[in-house]
C-alpha cells in the first residue's frame, strides 16, 4: 500500500512528507535503535516512542521511508532537520503502539 | 520498618531488587494494592535512575503506619537542571541505557506522578538526593 | 477465548509458568512497548505486555506495574534469570519469532483490545 494512501486511511498528521509514493507491505514497531539497525527491512514503517535525532539517521541508513511517532509524539529539533535533510517522512498518530500497529497491520493486510 | 539498600551503578543484572523486596514486605503488611503499585512503581524508577546514572547510592525505605518515605542517594554527576530533568522526554542517558528500556525521559516524571510529596536537590560533579513520600 | 488460540495466532513458545491456564477474560487489553518506563505508567492490570526488551528489567518492570503475561517477541530468548524472577512473580512468558508489529496485529484480531 502506498504510503499516502496510509496516511489518508489512519488517523495521522504529517510532519515531514516525503516518500508518499513508497509501497509499504509491513511496518517495524521499536523503541530500541539497535534492533532497528539490526532487524528493520528497507521500505517498512517504523513505528516508536523514540524522538530524538538518531532515529532520522538510522532510518535513512535503513532505507526506511517512514517513521511514525507514537502517542503524540514531538521529535527533538534536531530529528525533525535531520529527517528532512536525508528525505525520511515523519508521522505522528496520537495513538499507543498496539492500537497503530493493530490498524496498519489490518489496513495492509486486507488489501493484500 | 526501615530498609537499606546498597546499590551499585551501572550493574543492571540486579536492578529493582530493592523495589522487589520493598514490594514483598508491603503486601505482607497488607497495604492497598492501588498504593502498593505507587510506591514501588516510584521506587523502581529511582533505583533505574541510582543504576543508569551513578557511580553508586544508597536507598534508605521508612514503613511507617501513615506513610512510607524513601530516600535515595547517590554518588555520580548529579544533574545539571532539575527543573529541566522533569520534563518529559529530557534525558541524558546513555545509548546503551536507552537499549536497557530506559532513558526515555520518563523516569523523575513517573516518580512525581505517584509520589504525594516528592522533593530532589543534586549538586553537580558529587550526586543526587531524592526524598519521596507516599502517604497511607 | 482461549490462550491456546493466540499462542497458535502468534505461533508463540510457553516458556514459563502455565500460560494456558490462563483465562483470556482476565487479559481483555494488550499493550506493546520496548521502554519501560512507558509501561509503568499503565493503570490498568488486566494487560498483556508484547515488548522486544528481553531483559532482567522486563521481567521487573511488569513485576512492578501487576503484568502476568509477557509476550517477547523478535525471536528473543529469555535467560535463566529471567525465568527465576518470573516464577518468583508469577508472571507467565511467551517467546515468538514474530514482530511486535505483527502481535500487535495478530491478538488485535483476535479481540484483545488497546488500553489507550
Amino acid at each position: 500500500m502506498k504510503l499516502s494512501e496510509i496516511i489518508k486511511n489512519l488517523d495521522i498528521v504529517v510532519l515531514n512528507a516525503a516518500n508518499e509514493d513508497a509501497d509499504i507491505t509491513s511496518a517495524y514497531a521499536s523503541d530500541l535503535l539497535s534492533d532497528v539497525m539490526g532487524n528493520a527491512q528497507a521500505e517498512e514503517l517504523w513505528i516508536t516512542m523514540q524522538t530524538h535525532k538518531n532515529v532520522a539517521a538510522i532510518a535513512s541508513l535503513k532505507d526506511i521511508p517512514a517513521v511514525v511517532l507514537i502517542n503524540n509524539g514531538k521529535p527533538d529539533e534536531d530529528m525533525l532537520a535531520h529527517a528532512k535533510l536525508e528525505n525520511v517522512a515523519v508521522l505522528v498518530t496520537n495513538l499507543a503502539c498496539y492500537e497503530f500497529c493493530a490498524k496498519l497491520y489490518n489496513l495492509i493486510n486486507c488489501e493484500l | 520498618m526501615e530498609f537499606l539498600f546498597e546499590i551499585e551503578g551501572a550493574n543492571f543484572s540486579v536492578a529493582g531488587n530493592a523495589s522487589s523486596t520493598i514490594k514483598r514486605a508491603l503486601k505482607q503488611r497488607d497495604v492497598d494494592p492501588a498504593k502498593i503499585k505507587r510506591i514501588v512503581v516510584a521506587l523502581f524508577e529511582a533505583e533505574i535512575n541510582v543504576v543508569a546514572h551513578a557511580d553508586h547510592g544508597t536507598i534508605r525505605v521508612l514503613i511507617e503506619d501513615h506513610q512510607v518515605q524513601m530516600f535515595v542517594k547517590d554518588f555520580g554527576p548529579g544533574i545539571e537542571d532539575v527543573k529541566e530533568a522533569m520534563r518529559e522526554g529530557y534525558s541524558t542517558a546513555s545509548n546503551s541505557v536507552r537499549e536497557m528500556g530506559f532513558g526515555a525521559g520518563m523516569g523523575l516524571p513517573n516518580i512525581k506522578r505517584n509520589a504525594d510529596v516528592f522533593e530532589i536537590e543534586s549538586i553537580k560533579g558529587l550526586g543526587t538526593n531524592a526524598h519521596i513520600i507516599i502517604y497511607l | 477465548m482461549l490462550m491456546n488460540e493466540i499462542i497458535k495466532r502468534i505461533e508463540a513458545r510457553p516458556v514459563c509458568g502455565d500460560v494456558c491456564s490462563l483465562r483470556t477474560d482476565d487479559f481483555e487489553f494488550a499493550f506493546a512497548s520496548d521502554l519501560m518506563s512507558d509501561v509503568l505508567r499503565l493503570t490498568y492490570e488486566k494487560t498483556m505486555l508484547v515488548t522486544g526488551l528481553c531483559n532482567v528489567q522486563t521481567i521487573r518492570t511488569a513485576e512492578m506495574a501487576e503484568i502476568k503475561l509477557i509476550i517477547i517477541c523478535r525471536g528473543k530468548k529469555c535467560d535463566d534469570q529471567m525465568f527465576k524472577i518470573a516464577k518468583e512473580c508469577d508472571i507467565c512468558l511467551l517467546e515468538t519469532n514474530y514482530s511486535v508489529y505483527r502481535v500487535c496485529g495478530e491478538l488485535y484480531s483476535y479481540g484483545i483490545k488497546p488500553l489507550y
